[in-house]
């Protein structure tokens, strides 16, 4: 049995780089051995992105992109199609799970360092990433029909119109109409299904393949490739990831698993943050609601959006503000001056600097639920404030923080 | 310990400022218990004689009520009015465009109404209407201010006034029985909460089912988790 499987791979490999594959990204891919918890999120990402894909698809079968009857579709499936509604469940609670897990592999990101040097690019990638994983999660949320899918897009999409000169016209041609309408609705459901989706598995594998070619950074933010072994050539605090890293992140998924459970089947709304009670209500043209509000995950930068003040009568600057607050990170690579990588080596300043920063994303982002009372949107522009002055100023700070010396070889 | 006590303080002084940026009307507790089939099956009975004749619970079919303990001949004999068939979903009679006309408002449909109101809101507001001449149909309510809806259910409960009493700057709002109706005020409380239970069993009718599973979901992970650990452990045995 097994000469003739090897024969078959033997096969495949004379025509497809099978076996070498594998031997590059996984059996012979030297990752380094001190990754800690801040590690999962990259294959829990992927986890996600597949579950969103498989759940879509099923979706997809039962759903009517038709704003007569999209809202009745969806009911469809949570009722009358077998298992549908774990499906409908296991799709809106894997989109919040996706910004979780995405947000907390950035984290970890900002504090090892592994946006500097030779990793520039593959933070590139996952910043593009981000702004597809966005404007999917955006249009998939339309989706559904109801009030808040409704207002949340009709709100958003006039962003547009801001823009000087060529706003109305740009902001009609996204929308297909003068209002969001059954043709916004088609073309966001043929981007959420196909495009984006396309768009968003070609810069995952980019993004792989550019950390293989360079290497995974760790924890101790020291280049394990520095010091390898003179025979094997392999670096000495690496480890094969498959089987090492393959069998942690399997107990990995499991655990992410028990808690993605645990929503699903016993708290899919999560309060009205998951599935917001407004959205069960069929959308009305004619009915605005008392709040608009994003999703949460979109929260911190509508709160940026909503503390710029108008400017000569228009709220372009907002738009600005909250465009450039995403920007800025792909430039985080050359903002950072720091003689050290990883946060376990910088000073005090950079500690502190990071803290502010982790501060005014999660305040802004529960401000960005609140209605905008003066209280609110004076302690947003605080916040914003302290948001860009994280980055616009880490040039600076970054320079002049007293640090560690870094090691050697990985600590653990 | 101190230091987590000041902690603790201050997230609960947090509370009270989250809970006043929610403004609207003060609400009754509903308790309701998606178990309880015969309270769900009085709910039905209601929702069917009162509710059906405006209101439609178009992605609710008839037959489901079998999950509640029906059989599909009491459906048939008890439940179905409109000429409707047992595996149809629940349609009104009433037409939405004369809706519109006769109320300003067309009824909304009821289907998910729990989900996007909660069961507090509904039960307060079916137990809030008050007589006030001012308005088209004669009545108004506490918990929707100007609604559309006359009171359906006034013959049961009774005819309500609402007294505005002032003390000084502040103002205190009180519902009072003018009229007694066929049942006393704990038996109309005790049907709307029945009523309740229903709207909120048909909000989600696979509730008590997805909590089944989820159960022996995290059973089975629970179980795997502790074997893939294990194996983890044995792998990383050779890593230093």
């Amino acid at each position: 049995m097994t000469k003739q499987l090897e024969k078959l791979v033997g096969w495949i490999d004379d025509r497809f780089p099978l076996t070498s594959t594998w031997k590059a990204h996984l059996s012979e891919y030297y990752a380094p051995k001190n990754f800690n918890f801040w590690y999962f999120f990259g294959s829990l990402a992927l986890l996600v992105l597949v579950i969103q894909i498989v759940t879509g698809i099923f979706l997809v079968m039962n759903y009517k992109p038709d704003a007569a009857i999209a809202f009745a579709s969806v009911e469809y499936i949570m009722r009358d199609v077998p298992f549908g509604w774990m499906i409908r469940y296991m799709h809106s609670t894997g989109a919040s799970a996706f910004f979780v897990v995405v947000y907390l592999h950035m984290m970890r990101g900002l504090m090892y360092g592994s946006y500097r040097k030779p990793r520039e690019l593959i933070w590139i990638f996952g910043m593009c990433i981000y702004l597809a994983l966005m404007a999917e999660a955006f249009m998939g949320y339309l989706l559904p029909w109801g009030q808040m899918s409704y207002w949340g897009a009709q709100v958003i999409v006039n962003l547009f119109s801001a823009v000087p000169f060529i706003g109305e016209e740009l902001s009609l041609w996204i929308r297909g109409d003068f209002v969001i309408s059954d043709a916004t609705l088609n073309r966001f459901f043929a981007f959420h299904v196909i495009a984006v989706p396309l768009v968003l598995l070609g810069l995952v594998v980019a993004h792989i393949v550019a950390l293989h070619e360079v290497g995974s950074n760790n924890p101790d933010g020291v280049e394990i490739k520095k010091h390898k072994d003179p025979v094997t050539h392999i670096p000495l605090d690496g480890i094969p990831f498959h089987p090492y890293y393959t069998v942690k992140d399997i107990a990995g998924v499991v655990v992410f698993l028990m808690v993605f459970s645990a929503i699903v089947f016993f708290a899919p709304s999560m309060g009205g943050y998951f599935l917001e009670d407004n959205n069960f209500i069929p959308a009305d043209p004619l009915k605005t609601p008392l709040h608009i509000a994003p999703v949460w995950y979109f929260t911190p930068f509508y709160a940026i959006l909503r503390a710029v003040p108008p400017m000569f009568g228009s709220q372009f600057p907002g738009v600005i503000a909250m465009g450039v607050a995403v920007v800025v990170l792909f430039f985080l690579p050359w903002l950072d001056r720091g003689r050290v990588k990883s946060i376990r080596y910088r000073g005090v300043i950079y500690k502190v600097w990071l803290t502010l920063f982790i501060i005014s994303f999660v305040g802004l982002g529960w401000l960005g639920i609140q209605p905008a009372t003066p209280l609110y949107t004076l302690l947003a522009r605080i916040l914003t404030g302290v948001y860009f002055a994280f980055f616009f100023l880490m040039p600076w700070y970054t320079k002049i923080d007293k640090t560690k010396p870094e090691p050697e070889r990985v600590t653990g | 310990m101190n230091v987590i006590k000041k902690l603790m303080m201050l997230a609960l002084l947090v509370v009270p400022a989250m809970a006043a940026a929610n403004v609207g009307p003060v609400l009754d507790k509903a308790s309701y218990n998606l178990y309880d089939q015969a309270s769900l099956q009085r709910g039905a009975k209601y929702f069917v004689n009162y509710c059906l004749n405006c209101h439609s619970a178009s992605y609710m079919r008839y037959n489901r009520l079998t999950d509640i303990g029906l059989t599909e001949q009491q459906i048939k004999d008890n439940l179905l009015f409109t000429g409707a068939k047992v595996g149809d979903t629940m349609e009104t009679a009433l037409n939405k465009k004369e809706a519109k006309a006769f109320f300003g408002a067309t009824p909304p449909d009821l289907t998910v109404i729990a989900r996007a109101r909660g069961a507090d809101w509904l039960y307060t507001y079916l137990r809030g209407f008050y007589k006030d001449e001012s308005r088209p149909t004669g009545w108004n309510n506490v918990a929707f201010d100007k609604v559309g809806m006359p009171h359906v259910l006034y013959q049961l409960q009774g005819e309500q006034e609402l007294h505005v009493e002032k003390h000084g700057e502040h103002v205190t709002q009180k519902l009072v029985l003018a009229k007694p109706g066929t049942m006393k005020p704990a038996e109309y409380d005790a049907m709307v909460g029945d009523l309740v239970n229903y709207l909120v069993w048909m909000g989600e009718p696979m509730k008590t089912q997805r909590i089944v599973i989820g159960m022996g979901v995290l059973l089975f992970l629970g179980l795997f988790f502790i074997v893939a650990y294990m194996l983890k452990k044995e792998y990383w045995k050779d890593i230093h």
